[in-house]
């Protein structure tokens, strides 16, 4: 078996790995190898041909192959190296990395430094338990996603949409510019889930119905989706009698969630967090491995690729510094709290050394609120939803201020901020 | 008449309702919390406009389609026009990010670019 030695390796080469392999580059890592599965690099964004990714990075409109490229091509200036049609089978708590490809076999590559950049992957029917025959014609959206626009086949040709995610919308345009007719987008929430943009240019621009507080009770056909009955729901999403409606179509898109790739994390025994099914991590992205890192949607679904990249570079430069014996173990470590509609924080823990970027999702829409880190730092919010990721960066000066060994991250009305004070 | 339009400028999305007189014109403007929504709403209502992102089919290539875009953005209208437009192209690969598939699409001064590089299969 080939034996590879590196300062740092990167598991997966989509919008996250390529900025922490780039990030460990420019940190003085000297061998940065990216592990990809795929045959070529960018990850999910190849697919999403749509426009809209870059505007904080790039400050532009860019598709997904186009922000892509413009990391490739940065990629390609420096050394670090690639192995494309790569499959990682196992990380070890020692940093040892198992891989196999067709051209080598297997390979063990021993690492400095680890980081996960694995991403995430599509909740499926199977977790829905959407009751009914399993005829052919179901898809995820993404897997739709890719057979239109990578490999040239439509799905169907009248759809049913299950989610109104950011890619439910998405997919909802792209079938009818490619000649398919959307009947419906079916949501459980009271509200759309993906961003208002997407509501106004993929479904009201084309007339596509958007059914909310309702979901897909029942699956028909044999051989080929036939139909599918939809209902509203109740506040526990309980199907309300009498409300049933049939409608004829021969594909159903689910864009239901999406679950980060933890297989590999998990079984080196890094410690996962139940909210998020990411690792829990530190403010250097470190998880309960010492040396292995993590960013981007192995860590936690984000909604902006700007995002995932700026967590990333963090992550690649504290792996590249981890690497070359240059992080020093923080002298006190502050444990980050979940509070009042908070669902999740990361990171987890923070050392109140170094400036960090918390990124956060609330449990439910309000409006008018403030941002609690803390009680050390508050930004008002004019409205905050689940399906828009926050972040708010603290500076060591401030962190320094925090009493006892918990940060309580919290959402607040300006009312019972004045009356703390 | 009544029209609302929600804007796309920012997550705050506002709802802005434009009253609209007998001649098309914009008699009044409300809902909106900045500048931007404001000129957002006008084009919205005079001449919406949208980037249309699409594929071609692409020969010799590692995949059999291109990503593609217009550089700027078209009458929405003319969606459907240029769907059919892009139907019927075809391009060889090599092709790089940038490089212009349809100069002048549809004669709307726009060019059709490819959205990434796409290399020759071995």
């Amino acid at each position: 078996m080939r034996e590879l030695l590196v300062d740092v390796a990167v598991i997966g080469g989509g919008p996250a790995g390529l900025a922490a392999a780039l990030a460990a580059y420019k940190a003085g890592a000297g061998e940065v190898l990216i592990i990809e599965r795929n045959h070529e690099l960018g990850g999910i964004l190849q697919q999403c041909i749509h426009h809209g990714f870059g505007l904080h990075r790039f400050k532009a409109e860019l598709t997904g192959p186009e922000y892509a490229q413009r990391f490739i091509n940065e990629l390609q200036e420096t050394e670090i190296r690639v192995l494309l049609e790569t499959m990682v089978l196992e990380v070890t708590k020692e940093r040892d990395i198992y891989a196999v490809n067709s051209r080598e076999g297997m390979l063990k590559i021993k690492a400095k430094a680890i980081v996960l950049a694995m991403g995430c992957r599509e909740r499926t029917r199977g977790a829905l338990r959407i009751p009914g025959k399993r005829p052919a014609g179901i898809f995820s959206a993404g897997t739709a996603q890719r057979y239109i626009n990578i490999d040239g086949y439509i799905p169907g040709r009248k759809a049913v949409i299950l989610g109104s995610g950011d890619i439910g919308l998405i997919m909802a345009r792209r079938l009818t510019l490619e000649g398919a007719k959307v009947e419906a987008v079916v949501e459980v929430l009271p509200y759309a889930a993906g961003l208002a943009r997407n509501v106004v240019q993929c479904l009201e621009d084309f007339d596509i119905p958007l059914y909310l507080q309702s979901t897909v009770i029942e699956i028909h056909g044999d051989e080929r989706l036939e139909a599918v009955t939809i209902a509203q729901v109740d506040e526990t999403w309980k199907p309300i009698q009498g409300t049933e409606q049939r409608i004829e179509c021969d594909t159903l898109l689910l864009s239901v969630g999406l679950i980060p790739e933890n297989e590999l994390s998990s079984g080196a025994g890094v410690e996962l967090d139940p909210i998020t099914n990411g690792p829990k991590v530190d403010d250097t992205l470190m998880t309960s491995i010492p040396g292995v890192f993590a960013c981007g949607n192995v860590l936690h679904v984000h909604d902006l690729v700007d995002n995932v990249s700026k967590e990333a570079e963090r992550a690649g430069g504290f792996a590249a510094h981890y690497a070359l014996g240059q992080l020093s173990t923080p002298v006190k470590r502050v444990k980050v709290e979940a509070g009042e509609n908070i669902r999740y924080v990361v990171p987890h823990m923070i050392s109140l050394d170094k400036p960090v970027e918390f990124f956060l999702r609330v449990q439910r829409p309000q409006e008018d609120v403030l941002l609690d880190v803390g009680g050390l730092r508050q930004v008002k919010k004019p409205s905050v939803r689940p399906s828009e990721m926050l972040n708010i960066t603290l500076t060591p000066e401030v962190l320094r201020k925090l009493e006892g060994d918990t940060l309580r991250v919290r959402i607040v009305s300006p009312e019972e901020v004045g009356a703390d004070a | 008449m009544l029209k609302h339009i929600t804007c796309t400028v920012c997550p705050l999305s506002c709802e802005i309702t434009l009253e609209i007189g007998e001649n098309n014109e914009i008699l009044s403007l409300t809902g909106n919390k900045c500048a931007r929504g404001k000129v957002y709403a006008t084009k919205e209502h005079t001449a919406p406009e949208r980037t249309l992102t699409t594929t071609v089919r692409i020969m010799g290539g590692v995949h059999p389609l291109l990503p593609v875009r217009t550089d700027q953005p078209i009458p929405k209208p003319k969606l459907r026009e240029a769907m059919l437009a892009t139907a019927d192209l075809v391009v060889q690969a090599p092709v790089k990010m940038g490089d212009v598939i349809v100069e002048n699409f549809l004669g709307l001064g726009v060019n059709l670019i490819a959205s990434r590089d796409l290399d020759r299969a071995q």
